[in-house]
């Protein structure tokens, strides 16, 4: 029940990512000409986003691998990459929101992009409810890997909005044709990557450290399960 | 070929049940109509509607009357399974499981429809008179056929929770919030007598829906009735 030693260096690999991408994205990208410094909250904004995206990428095909093998192991990455993907979104949207105040003159509009990030973080809540309300731990893999399943739907929706619809959101990854894009300065390009990259560490380490925990609250309950059982035997 | 037969009996002999208990109780239908009509009345109020106002609203009224009481029904109609053990009853029976999804859907559906039959001509009196249109008719159909797929999947899982009345909405509206969006948008296009090229996308939307989610319902519905 010790902490892996693979995770340990992991911890120290993501601690030092995350600065090199925090110093690079202060110290050696430039400031944007129109917007200033509030467009440096985009680095981490968008990385935010993409590590959101993954941990709902991750939480659909491990509950698509639970109905097919039934592992409870698939069920505890799917719980895992909710749960992360959440905390990503919710930094992904507030962040969002602080960069928009200045530069469309309003926390919140109702653009495409926002409307369906917002959906998609209401339906991985609903997961987590889900979850809740449901006591047998079969069933309980069961539905939520189903719904997980159904709820996925948004993620690609969410995604390809902007590119869709009329939006004002800005176009990151690939060509926008007509809609806003973002026009980068090749420093601006390091420290956008160095972001991406350092979220990602972040992403697995986390992603990690739920696993264990699954795994641990898993062994909780079966010796919780066995003590009843003695005691049961004792009456 | 016998199979298929064999499974449309089954779905029908499905749908025939849920009818004739119905027609019996009058349980879900009056339930549905009753809460539709009174968040009608509430929108009026909480609005302050102006009849310019009221005649653009009234589509959104509309779905989002018609999303709220669905819900009961479909609590109604999966809970009296759970409840009554009929449920087990009905995975004792020798017939599909897709079958069971079927006919407790189209059932559901009918339900949605034939409340659609009152709630419309009411709305239209109350609200806007244009409501009545084929094209509306022809959105209401596409829109609460996507709504009674979602629904009865989720709501069959919802009613084997143990927090089962609370769960079905939060789980159903998100997940319908594309279908509603387009319903809403599609039906106050045939309203206003928008050109048929500014309403086919969300009409296309609607269909996607349907098409995604019956897919989904056909490889997911097994494993929610397993025990």
């Amino acid at each position: 029940m010790r902490k892996p030693f693979g995770l340990k260096i992991l911890d120290g690999v993501t601690l030092l990512a995350f600065a090199v991408a925090v110093a690079l994205v202060f110290f050696y990208a430039p400031l944007e000409a129109q917007m200033g410094a509030v467009q440096k909250v985009f680095y981490f904004h968008v990385a935010a986003g993409w590590t959101g995206m993954l941990g709902f990428v991750v939480a659909a095909v491990t509950s698509a691998l639970y109905l097919i093998t039934r592992n409870p192991r698939w069920d505890g990455f799917s719980v895992s990459g909710v749960e992360i993907g959440l905390v990503f979104m919710l930094i992904n949207i507030v962040s969002g929101s602080i960069w928009a105040y200045p530069t469309w003159n309003t926390w919140w509009t109702w653009d495409v992009r926002l409307t369906t990030a917002t959906i998609m973080e209401l339906i991985y809540l609903a997961y987590g409810l889900l979850r809740q309300g449901v006591d047998d731990p079969e069933r309980r893999r069961r539905f939520a890997a189903v719904y997980a399943l159904l709820g996925f739907v948004s993620v690609p929706i969410t995604f390809v909005s902007i590119r869709l619809f009329n939006s004002i959101h800005p176009v990151v990854i690939g060509a926008g044709g007509e809609m806003p894009t973002m026009a980068f300065t090749p420093a601006m390009q390091v420290a956008f990557f160095g972001s991406l990259i350092a979220f990602s560490f972040i992403f697995v380490d986390l992603f990690w450290h739920r696993l264990l925990l699954a795994n641990w609250a898993e062994r909780v309950d079966a010796l919780k399960a066995r003590f009843e059982d003695v005691e049961g035997g004792m009456k | 070929m016998n199979r298929g037969r064999a499974f449309g009996r089954a779905v029908f002999a499905l749908v025939w049940k849920d009818l004739l208990a119905e027609l019996r109780s009058l349980e879900v239908i009056s339930a549905m109509l009753v809460f539709a009509l009174t968040v009608i009345l509430v929108f009026n109020f909480a609005l302050e509607l102006t009849p310019r106002l009221r005649a653009e609203l009234s589509s959104g009224v509309l779905w989002v009357s018609l999303a709220f009481s669905g819900t009961l029904g479909l609590n109604r109609s999966l809970g009296q399974e759970k409840d009554r053990g009929c449920l087990d009853g009905l995975l004792l029976a020798p017939v599909d499981r897709l079958a069971i999804f079927f006919g407790k859907a189209l059932a559901n559906w009918l339900f949605m429809l034939l409340c659609l039959v009152i709630l419309l001509p009411v709305l239209s009196v109350l609200y806007d008179p244009r409501l009545l249109q084929a094209g509306v008719w022809g959105v209401a159909l596409l829109g609460s056929l996507g709504y009674v797929v979602v629904g009865t999947l989720l709501a069959s899982m919802a009613v084997q929770a143990r927090t089962r009345d609370v769960l079905l909405p939060i789980l159903l509206f998100p997940v319908l919030l594309p279908a509603l969006v387009a319903s809403v948008k599609a039906s106050s296009g045939f309203l206003l007598g928008l050109p048929g090229n500014e309403i086919s996308p969300w009409l296309i939307v609607l269909i996607v829906y349907d098409l995604i989610f019956l897919a989904l319902a056909l490889f997911v519905f097994d494993t929610i009735l397993e025990e």
